[in-house]
């Protein structure tokens, strides 16, 4: 069936911020389906509230729209854009919902709207839990006993009909939020009371668990015509029982016959024909170890994490297809972009394994419980290709980014084989190591697999590693010993440390013995057709492929290296700046390689670069690329600190630095060479000085006074960064930072609460391009990343701006900055103190980039190649500011991470974030919180509790909540205080006081807000850990700083919800 | 111990030797299925042919001996990039290391399966040999190679005897030139009567058992060896009772009617080939298995039309015969290895024999 040609202007609905559950993977899906949308002549109008994502920027769509993600600004977008038809699979769960949300209400069609890909039906069946299982039992597919209920009550009892344990899933959560498995009445009643409420329908299935059965992933698709096909099947190493997103997962299945495979693949078939989905979709089954007996877990009927990972898989693009479907398209007329000669209409046929991690944030969040179970909790991903599973395991490990690299890499030795068995029964991140470490005590595998109903193969093949460490350790390292190693990817610094050689004489004796990696295609057909796409990995052994990649023609060659997987510090923005200086490289002619390893993001389509590693990025795996590819230079800046931290290795390599050299990135990053150039420039930091020991530290911090700021050099997102009031927590901090391998000294300053202020610019070694400066509502102390930031900058001085300016000048021409540089600052009146200077792409570059027009990275990337500014059309110094207000507001995922210490500091804990752009500011900050989910007034009542120090400063905002009609509810010492000050407030008893006390409050339902200002120190047993906790896991929004409650009250008195917003079109700019 | 594969061309891999330790002289061939290498082995398709499996771990689920598709294996010889050394699966009886040496069956592994693969694919099917000399002298071998072919391979694997599985439906003719379980499991689950014979097996005497249907099975080699069958199927056509052939059987009822086939360049060997069903428009994804393909040009327009064809390569993949109940298809409905998506084909076989269908209108 050709394309519809009724469809002229499409509606794509964006995921929203990141948070744990919703990820890149949606930029992905949608930058991929926007572009395949206009190929086809349509025009496209966008929204998504997320501004670091490529999907928002004025060349993937026609029209773009950085707006709050909800009902009444979509019903607003459709009245102005008035487009035909809406394409929701692409925005994950946010857009499937937002798309049903519209269509139900009949708002689409009083305006003549259809929604396309999908129908509010199918979204239905397949989300709906009482319609699931009907669909299920419709299209004769098992699915385990369950009831949906509404009630705690009903639940109970229905657990007691099907025995414990009982999994417990809420309806229409992200990444299963609010779910699951209870093993008696009392986690019953716990989770379901949590469940009931996040629920968006009040509703969730009880079901009996089916943990300890293999989970098996399918992607399948299907057109108008009927026409069904899978793109890829997927098995969790980790059974039944953790969240998918938690699971290592590997593609395809390994320990399926024939049977099982085709049994799952044409059950996932015809689920796909009943809900009669015209795109992607994903279905999750478990299939019992010892048996044919299967059930259906979940169908999402529509792009996913899984789906991106299985188009990265292999090869097939499943969101381009899907919005080439929704155009009316039959999968035989859509060619197969990487053979170029067959079509969507076939199945991919892989030659090699690909294996996934997930990237979990619990070194960010070193208080929460590691345990992993069916609420997903990790923030990113990686992945690696290899012909082995041993291989592509040991790949995957390194490119997590955690300072591992093998399975000696977290520590169980001192485990005796009894807490080793213990040891085994918890499901949590490093369950990994603890295999290997029983296999190393000698425990059976069969024992191992009873324990932990791992698959025997896979705990064989971890087996297998173990084997290959014990014989580097006790054997001569022979050729074959060596070859066997490097197989299955033992890097050579482990192979080194294995054997007692430093890691340059393996290199030595591989080239000796002519073990060398050689490059190999992804081309979804297993080299059945001839291919045309360079999407290469490695193995050990066997012919290189890379040199018969078609040549470009083009005489210079660029590596651009990404920035792996999405944590906390460093999100989805990096791979923003990566794709744009990529495409900035190729039109000025280069031939462009990308280096990266994590599959939900654009960077790793296989058509933005000329060339695409799908590769670890450390030394030795970029090392074997440059010797393939041999590249006139690198670039760094783009990538965040993964990028950065290979530039030393990248030059002793022989590869030229393009940009900013790594002696210049060294001088910014190395503190005392930093100090030198603070003082050649004449500009103030606050005092500090770099220790390398507690007691150094110490000393420091009385020279200097408290509060002062510890943190390690060389770090991204204030990993391990504190204040410290005290020379306890200076020790308790050390410990902590400790703990994380550090090669690097640790930095000690002055803590100084003023105006933070950020500036991203582009020097071209003589001139510099300031498009903007922001400022941060919080004080110095808390994170940048978890600031809101404000653009353009409203409270400071005429002259500290012009100080900044001048300053940012200053430190780009000292450190010879060629392309990117990112400035924080303090600002005490008039005053500007320096605080970090990083020579690179920032967190703030999208965003900035959106609002001011100004293209950044590309203006960056073509300095680098060695145009200048004024070349480039602009001219330089501090741009005039905008017409607009942008705001970028942080987003947090704290209700998915139990026991995180959800108060905001120096070290980051935002997961995403959202924009509010505005002509006025107030309304600006007013879409911001709608965009982060706070929607307020409510219930008009809040609960404030607040440090002594912060007291005063309470008043006026008690004052301002009584003023907007808000019932004030405050702990002894705040009440007492704000009544005092004439603010009419409510004691409360504390939590550990007698009942009703806060606890009782804001499990009633009714609190909009929870203000909380923390003390300082990480007892989490601290009342205020309780009580944050307690109102994240309610769903109550919890603010722990003052400034944020500010901003939220302007907006709540500015603005009101029946107000149309002017909504911006970000193209236009 | 060392192993080597050499091939026609001069090409040498050299990696493990698996399996039986003999010298086998061979055409190689590739299969891009992910699963179902045991089916793979044991489909009688593969005589006179060595198989290497572009997937790079075979073998991990052992050998469940429930899913052979024949009594034994029957490949020359087996080319992997690893072989599991365990297995790891609630039916698996055995490693397929023991399986391949109990079958006394050679094998190399260790190899760039992906290289030889896309030499297959640019130079198309040849012969070679796997060996585990050492000492092997190329001037020997390769005129050797060069002078090897299948030859008549489907007597080798037909049954000999004729054998009736009892059912209470259709009574199905079986005529097996090298068929795998599942075609007459198929009809079997179906409720039929079937009744296997020997390849070499006279018309007449399958007509003396009356039967309801006939199916023609898949088989090995050139279809154009099969000349004494080829002269019984054209009296089977002439009478009419409803046939439906496979793979080889299609072939050869393309033959029998005045068709011709000519040998493809590296042919289609997987569980991933999407067919178009030519009076619908639907796509089903297949299993297939042939080296020759019936040349839809020379097809005498008065005797069968196309019904499917390979959305990949635009290839034929099944023929509708005019005036007949007959319908023959290129691909694997019984799949095992690979997707069972056109196993209506069965279905709509049985409505041909009940007088509910006809070829030419044949339809889901």
């Amino acid at each position: 069936m050709p394309k519809n040609k009724d469809i002229k202007k499409v509606l794509v609905i964006g995921s929203g911020p990141i948070v744990i559950g919703q990820a890149a993977e949606f930029d992905y899906a949608g930058t991929q389906g926007c572009r395949a949308l206009k190929e086809e002549g349509v025009e496209v109008v966008l929204i998504n509230s997320n501004p670091a994502t490529i999907m928002t920027d004025g060349d993937i769509a026609d029209r773009v729209y950085i707006e709050p993600l909800t009902v009444k600004v979509l019903e607003e977008l459709i009245i102005k854009e008035k487009p035909d038809s809406i394409l929701p699979t692409l925005g994950g769960q946010a857009g499937l919902n937002l798309g049903m949300e519209l269509e139900e209400s009949g708002f689409l069609s009083e305006h003549g709207v259809k929604l396309i890909g999908t129908t509010s039906q199918t979204i239905k069946k397949a989300e709906d839990r009482l319609e699931f299982k009907n669909t299920m039992e419709k299209a004769g597919q098992p699915v385990a006993p369950s009831l949906v209920v509404e009630n705690i009550d009903d639940g109970v009892k229905f657990a007691r009909e099907i025995g414990y344990p009982v999994v417990l899933r809420p309806a229409y959560t992200l990444g299963g939020s609010g779910g699951g498995i209870a093993h008696n009445e009392e986690e019953i009643r716990e989770i379901l009371s949590n469940g009931l409420r996040l629920s968006r329908v009040g509703q969730v299935l009880v079901e009996r668990s089916i943990a300890g059965w293999k989970e098996i992933e399918y992607e399948v698709m299907r057109d108008s015509a009927g026409n069904v096909i899978t793109v890829c099947n997927m098995e969790n190493l980790d059974p039944v029982g953790v969240h998918t997103g938690d699971s290592i997962v590997v593609a395809p299945s390994q320990t399926l016959s024939d049977k099982e495979y085709q049994m799952l693949r044409t059950a996932a078939l015809k689920i796909i024909d009943e809900l009669k989905i015209t795109g992607g979709c994903n279905v999750q089954f478990a299939l019992h170890p010892s048996s044919f007996e299967y059930c259906v877990i979940e169908v999402n009927p529509r792009v996913s994490r899984s789906s991106a990972l299985a188009s990265k898989a292999t090869g097939y693009p499943i969101a381009k297809v899907a919005a080439k479907i929704a155009l009316g398209y039959t999968l035989d007329e859509i060619k197969n972009a990487i053979t170029g000669k067959t079509y969507a209409s076939f199945e991919p046929a892989i030659d090699y394994c690909v294996v996934k991690i997930p990237r979990l944030p619990f070194d960010k969040f070193i208080t929460a419980k590691r345990t992993l179970s069916t609420q997903m909790k990790a923030t990113g991903e990686v992945m690696s290709i290899c012909d082995n599973f041993e291989g592509a395991l040991m790949k995957a490990i390194r490119s997590l980014e955690q300072n591992v690299d093998s399975l000696l890499s977290v520590d169980f030795s001192k485990y005796t084989r009894e807490e080793l068995l213990r040891k085994l029964e918890i499901v949590d991140d490093r369950r990994i190591y603890a295999i290997a470490e029983a296999i190393r005590k000698g425990i059976d595998t069969r024992k191992i697999n009873e324990i932990t109903h791992i698959d025997r193969w896979f705990i064989d093949k971890i087996a297998s590693l173990v084997d290959t460490e014990q014989r580097l350790k006790n054997e001569e390292l022979t050729p074959e010993l060596l070859r066997r190693a490097k197989k299955q990817e033992f890097p050579d610094h482990v192979i080194g440390k294995l054997t007692g050689k430093y890691k340059g004489k393996i290199r030595e004796l591989r080239k000796e013995y002519g073990i060398r990696p050689a490059f190999k295609m992804v081309d979804t057909c297993a080299a059945e057709f001839e291919a045309e796409t360079p999407y290469m990995y490695s193995i050990y052994g066997g012919e290189d492929e890379s040199g018969l990649i078609a040549p470009t023609g083009k005489d210079r060659k660029v590596l651009v290296l990404g920035s792996g997987p999405i944590r906390i510090g460093q999100g989805i923005e990096f791979d923003y700046c990566s794709v744009h200086a990529t495409w900035a490289f190729k039109k000025a002619g280069y031939e462009t390689i990308i280096v990266n390893n994590n599959p939900e993001t654009v960077s790793t389509d296989f058509d933005i670069a000329d060339k695409l590693y799908f590769e670890p990025l450390t030394e030795e795996d970029v090392a074997n690329i440059v010797d393939v590819e041999k590249p006139d230079g690198a670039v760094v800046q783009f990538g965040g600190q993964t990028a950065i931290k290979l530039t030393q290795a990248l030059m002793e390599m022989g590869v030229e630095i393009l940009g900013t050299s790594a002696e210049n990135v060294d001088k910014a990053e190395d503190r005392e060479l930093f100090d030198e150039v603070l003082n050649e420039t004449g500009i103030r930091r606050p005092a500090g000085h770099t220790v390398f020991t507690a007691a150094e530290a110490i000393k420091a911090a009385n020279d200097l006074g408290y509060p002062v700021l510890v943190r390690p050099s060389y770090v991204l997102g204030g990993q391990g960064m504190r204040i410290a009031f005290n020379d306890d927590e200076i020790n308790e901090f050390i410990g902590i930072i400790n703990r994380i391998a550090q090669d690097h000294p640790i930095l000690v300053d002055k803590y100084m609460m003023g105006k933070e202020i950020e500036v991203d610019a582009v020097c071209d070694g003589n001139d510099i391009l300031i498009p903007g400066i922001m400022e941060h509502i919080e004080r110095a102390g808390i994170h940048s990343g978890d600031s809101i930031s404000i653009y353009p900058a409203p409270t400071i001085s005429e002259k500290a701006k012009e100080t900044i300016a001048d300053y940012t000048a200053r430190l780009a021409k000292a450190l010879c900055v060629k392309g990117m540089i990112n400035i924080q600052f303090i600002a005490m009146g008039d005053e500007v103190y320096c605080i970090e200077v990083n020579p690179r792409s920032s967190r703030t570059v999208p965003y900035i980039s959106k609002v001011t027009g100004i293209p950044i990275v590309e203006l960056a990337a073509n300095v680098i190649t060695g145009k200048t500014i004024r070349e480039l059309g602009y001219e330089p110094g501090l741009q005039k500011p905008a017409e607009y207000y942008a705001i970028k507001m942080p987003v947090f995922s704290f209700e998915k991470i139990q026991d995180a210490e959800t108060s905001l500091g120096p070290e980051m804990k935002s997961t995403g974030e959202c924009l509010g752009i505005s002509r006025d500011l107030n309304e600006a900050l007013y879409k911001a919180f709608l965009g982060a989910g706070i929607s307020l007034p409510k219930h008009r009542q809040v609960i404030i509790t607040v440090k002594d120090a912060d007291k005063p400063e309470i008043v006026n905002i008690g004052r301002r909540f009584e003023a907007l009609g808000y019932k004030i509810y405050a702990t002894r010492s705040t009440a007492k205080f704000l009544v005092n000050n004439g603010v009419n407030a409510l004691k409360v008893n504390n939590i550990h006081q007698e009942s009703p006390n806060i606890e009782d409050l804001i499990l009633g339902h009714r609190i909009d807000l929870v203000v909380d200002t923390p003390t300082q120190g990480f007892n989490k047993n601290r009342d205020g850990f309780i009580i944050r906790r307690l109102s994240i896991e309610t769903g109550v929004t919890c603010l722990t700083a003052l400034d944020t409650v500010s901003a939220l009250l302007t907006a709540m008195e500015t603005e009101n919800a029946e107000r149309e917003l002017e909504l911006i079109n970000i193209a236009d700019i | 111990m060392k192993a080597f594969l050499i091939l026609e061309d001069g090409t040498v891999f050299t990696g493990i030797s698996i399996g039986a330790r003999k010298e086998i002289i061979s055409e190689i061939v590739f299969n891009t299925s992910m699963t179902g290498y045991l089916e793979i082995l044991t489909d009688p398709s593969y005589a006179g042919q060595a198989v290497c499996m572009t997937y790079p771990m075979i073998g991990n689920y052992g050998i469940c001996y429930e899913d052979m598709e024949s009594i034994r294996p029957w490949v020359d010889g087996y080319i992997v990039k690893e072989l599991s050394e365990k297995d790891s699966n609630f039916r698996s009886e055995g490693t397929i290391s023991d399986f391949l040496i109990k079958y006394d069956i050679p094998g190399i592994a260790g190899i760039d399966t992906r290289a030889l693969t896309k030499i297959l694919r640019e130079k198309g099917t040849m012969n070679g040999m796997i060996t585990t000399d050492e000492d092997y002298s190329m001037e020997d071998i390769i005129p050797k190679l060069k002078a090897y072919t299948t030859g008549k391979v489907v007597e080798k694997v037909s049954c000999t005897e004729k054998k009736r599985t009892p059912g209470s439906g259709y009574r199905i003719a079986l005529l097996d030139v090298g068929t795998k379980k599942d075609i007459a499991l198929n009809l079997v689950k179906r409720g039929c009567e079937v009744t296997v014979y020997p390849a070499l097996t006279k018309a007449s005497e399958i007509l003396l058992d009356e039967p309801d249907g006939i199916m023609i099975s898949n088989g090995p080699g050139d279809p154009k060896e099969c000349v004494e069958t080829i002269e019984e199927i054209k009296k089977l056509y002439e009478t009419d009772i409803p046939i439906f052939a496979i793979c080889l059987g299609h072939q050869l009822m393309a033959l029998a009617t005045g068709g011709d086939t000519h040998r493809m360049k590296y042919g289609h060997r997987g569980a991933n080939h999407p067919v178009k069903d030519l009076s619908t428009g639907r796509v089903y994804i297949t299993s297939q298995n042939h080296g020759y393909v019936v040349d839809e040009k020379k097809i005498p327009p008065d005797v069968a039309k196309p019904s499917f064809v390979n959305v990949n390569d635009g290839t034929l993949e099944g023929l509708d015969y005019i005036n007949k109940k007959i319908f023959t298809v290129q691909f694997h409905p019984e799949a095992c290895p690979g997707p069972v998506d056109t196993g209506f084909l069965f279905d709509r076989f049985l409505a041909m024999i009940g007088g509910k269908e006809t070829a030419d209108h044949a339809k889901e």
